[in-house]
């Protein structure tokens, strides 16, 4: 009996314990790491879609939803409730009454229609621009054909109506920093692009172009005790060496890892325990011009599928910092479907299917690559002789990132090597292998396939969400036999955290994308 | 003298334009553009009201005479990522490179004059060897590689340094990127120093001053160190264009702002007003430190003149 008491107490005390353990604690600053360039692109976050600059902005800015990574999905923000309406068109929105931009002013329903009218200003090709025309009426202001958003209208001070051209999940376009609700009055000034003022949790204290972002807590954040920390500071680290350096040297909190560091990271006891990954909505992928005659046999493509021993590839060159890709959605999507199995190794199979295509003697192409370590050259070096095993002959074109993302939009290539963004929804992932979209906004292959087209259509009319998904998951096994490109990989995107830093979500959106008023820092931190 | 100084500023000129031409036209032809880096639009539409926007749907002709108009004004335009104007961009980022590329040069001249000098003054020596072979080690590591290195030894190992960062703009922040940036020029002045002392030693008017009765000391102070500065001095000015190229790996490699980072994106985002404002202000800095060169030559060695 004392002996079940005694272990009844110890239990008890050991929970609570953990509770303290995992009691937020305040103050302190967050030092995290901007990994992707040399500088920030600007501090008017309307104006740049790079990863880089939302890393300082979730601290900065807030849009109408957010992402939360525990459901997987975005979840409303800026608003307390959604009604829906009008077969699923109309979204009326309550929004917070207690949100309070960093001059102190509170937020309401203007600042929402002018921060969506300014993104559609098509004068200024705004990269949220794709996010707000979903808006009816907002491509009307974009081509100047009217100046304010039709489809969004001022119920009151604290409820906007939003009508949108298709049936749609508005969270999908609204979680990012590109929609970010900017106050009404500053926006508009020369000087906000120097001082910016946002809704979120931190409020902006200083730039110092190519080396940091600082920012310090705002005390009127509306959610109750957040954020935790007293300051963020968000510092460039372009280069993986001195992020690794200074990781070790806790001079930072978090560092994102390549696929050498990965490895290294694994094997030392010390530094195992700080990685974090997540599959991120990215698929990396080799994609064929169907124009070019042997790529137009769908038996061609599904012979490179089998040709390439994609595992092979993943566990040495990638250094297992990636998930083999089974289809186009990846892991993480909603509408992933776990009971598909990738493309086996299987020469002789690529041979047959060859033969039977007409190529038993083989083929030549050219294969568009930049110099990517995870998506480029070093992968296409080490494809290229599996190819030539079955008869097929690859020449390398190399170029830059930045002309290979204009040689897919133009279909200027015979084979290229990528990695595009599938998600986080489904259904706008798989829409760019519709025929309707053209090659230069995502059909990058210029994907035409009737009955693909047609289950997407029932998919985007389905109210039923398990319909939805299902029809989503049929789309997606289509794509999968059609091959229209060689399915290499789901990003695998790591991250070392040190263990004083806690609250890290696995966003697959962008694992360095922190909802920052979840993040705080316990005693042991040099920066507490 | 002020004859001298405007020529020389006038025959900048078509330096300056020649390098504004090369690239602007260099940026024109190669592939890849901003509209491209700056947005994933699913509206093709998009692209090309961007491109509008950014003046990019001009002829090639147009676009470099009204760069050039502005130029006469002052103006290096706005750029095409922040929309910032390139002068406040280049602004904020001048004085850390300055302060890099000065702190470097300083560190360069105080260890590698000194160390040619003594090598050369005990040629064959243990000095003399242990200074040239610290001198030809420097100028062939790898600026990216040295700087991980001490980066490792001073601020992994020992804790004396922060490994990154600009901070306050303080000198602890400043040391390992101005180390590795500054050993390089620092081997080649050593190097520089010692061939120039060791010949002049055996010139004509150095044994005559040795035969007149005249101490070494005086000898080494007065007839070998002012002539051998001439060499110094053309060898700095060299080195301070160089190192303004050199800094962008350092600067990438220590977070430290400068105008090295601002080029390395903006070339690689195809931000054409803000490389084209870098690398202006990169080649006006090169032909200001010249020039300055050019003047202290005269203050040096009077026999030369600016006539």
């Amino acid at each position: 009996m004392f002996r079940m008491i005694a272990v009844v107490a110890g239990m008890g005390l050991a929970l609570a314990a953990t509770a303290e353990a995992e009691t937020p604690r305040k103050g302190g600053t967050i030092r995290m790491t901007a990994p992707y360039g040399s500088s920030f692109t600007s501090l008017d976050i309307h104006t740049t879609q790079r990863a880089q600059d939302e890393i300082y902005a979730k601290a900065l800015h807030r849009s109408l939803y957010i992402w939360d990574s525990a459901q997987g999905k975005p979840v409303l923000e800026l608003a307390k409730e959604d009604v829906v309406s009008g077969g699923g068109l109309v979204h009326t929105f309550k929004l917070r009454d207690d949100a309070y931009f960093h001059n102190g002013r509170k937020m309401t329903a203007d600042d929402v229609i002018w921060s969506y009218n300014r993104i559609m200003d098509g004068s200024k090709a705004y990269p949220g621009a794709r996010f707000v025309r979903v808006i009816e009426g907002a491509a009307a202001v974009e081509k100047g054909q009217a100046k304010e958003i039709s489809g969004l209208k001022k119920i009151d001070d604290f409820t906007i109506e939003m009508k949108l051209t298709d049936k749609v999940d508005p969270g999908f376009y609204f979680f990012t920093a590109l929609t970010s609700i900017y106050p009404a009055d500053e926006g508009a000034k020369e000087s906000f692009i120097q001082k910016p003022i946002g809704l979120g949790p931190f409020k902006f204290v200083e730039h110092v172009p190519g080396s940091r972002i600082v920012l310090e807590r705002w005390d009127r954040f509306y959610k109750p005790g957040k954020p935790y920390a007293d300051k963020v500071i968000v510092s460039i680290m372009a280069e993986a060496a001195a992020r690794d350096v200074a990781f070790r040297n806790k001079e930072i909190d978090t560092s994102v890892l390549g696929p050498a560091q990965y490895v290294a990271y694994q094997s030392d006891a010390n530094l195992k325990g700080t990685i974090v990954d997540v599959a991120e909505v990215f698929t990396r992928y080799m994609g064929m011009n169907t124009a070019f005659k042997p790529f137009a046999d769908k038996r061609v493509r599904q012979a490179i599928n089998y040709a390439i021993d994609t595992d092979l590839i993943i566990n040495k060159l990638v250094k297992g910092k990636a998930y083999r890709a089974t289809s186009w959605l990846p892991l993480t999507s909603p509408a992933y479907d776990k009971s598909m199995k990738p493309y086996p190794y299987d020469p002789a199979k690529a041979k047959q299917l060859l033969t039977e295509a007409g190529y038993a003697s083989g083929f030549e192409f050219e294969w568009t690559t930049s110099q990517n370590e995870s998506w480029g050259l070093p992968i296409v070096s080490a494809v290229i002789p599996m190819l030539d095993k079955v008869g097929i002959k690859a020449k390398v074109k190399q170029v830059e990132t930045a002309v290979l993302a204009e040689v897919v939009r133009t279909g200027d290539y015979q084979a290229f090597i990528y990695s595009q963004q599938s998600g986080p929804d489904p259904l706008a992932a798989l829409k760019c292998f519709h025929s309707s979209t053209p090659q230069p906004a995502c059909n990058y292959m210029n994907f035409k396939n009737a009955e693909f087209d047609k289950i997407l259509d029932e998919a985007g009319q389905a109210d039923d969400a398990a319909k939805r998904t299902q029809l989503l998951q049929k789309a997606n096994a289509l794509l999968y036999d059609e091959a229209p490109v060689w399915f290499f990989n789901y990003n695998k995107a790591v991250m070392a955290v040190q263990p004083w830093l806690h609250g890290i979500q696995q966003n697959p959106t962008e694992l360095t994308h922190q909802n920052v008023e979840e993040l705080w820092v316990d005693e042991t931190s040099p920066a507490k | 003298m002020l004859s001298f100084l405007i020529r020389r500023l006038l025959q900048t000129i078509p330096t300056v334009l020649a390098v504004v031409l090369l690239v602007f036209v260099l940026f024109s032809v190669v592939p890849g553009s901003i509209a491209s880096t700056m947005s994933d639009d699913s509206d093709p539409q998009v692209e090309l009201r961007m491109k509008k926007q950014l003046g990019l749907d001009q002829p090639v002709y147009m676009r470099f005479g009204a760069y050039v108009a502005r130029l006469a004004t002052g103006d290096l335009g706005a750029s095409f990522r922040t929309r910032e104007p390139v002068t406040t961009m280049i602004a904020k980022r001048a004085w850390p490179t300055l302060q890099l590329i000065f702190a470097s040069m300083a560190f360069a001249v105080l260890l590698g004059v000194p160390l040619g000098f003594v090598a050369a003054l005990r040629p064959g020596s243990l000095v003399d060897t242990v200074s040239m072979v610290l001198a030809v080690s420097g100028l062939s590591l790898a600026k990216f590689w040295l700087g991980l290195l001490l980066m490792y030894l001073f601020a992994l190992r020992l804790g004396w340094l922060p490994s990154f960062g600009y901070g306050d703009g303080g000198l602890k922040y400043l040391i390992l990127p101005a180390v590795t940036l500054g050993v390089s020029p620092m081997a080649l002045l050593a190097r520089t120093t010692r061939a120039a002392v060791l010949e002049i030693m055996t010139a004509d008017f150095v044994r005559t001053a040795r035969s007149k009765g005249m101490s070494e000391t005086r000898v080494v102070k007065w007839h070998v160190m002012r002539n051998a500065l001439v060499l110094i001095l053309t060898t700095m000015g060299l080195q301070f264009g160089a190192l303004m190229g050199q800094a962008v790996v350092v600067e990438k490699l220590f977070s430290w702002p400068g105008i090295g980072s601002l080029l390395v994106d903006s070339v690689l985002q195809r931000d054409i007003p803000a490389v084209q404002g870098s690398i202006l202000v990169v080649v006006l800095f090169f032909l200001a430190i010249n020039l300055l060169i050019d003047v202290l030559y005269g203050v040096i060695d009077p026999r030369i003149r600016y006539a």
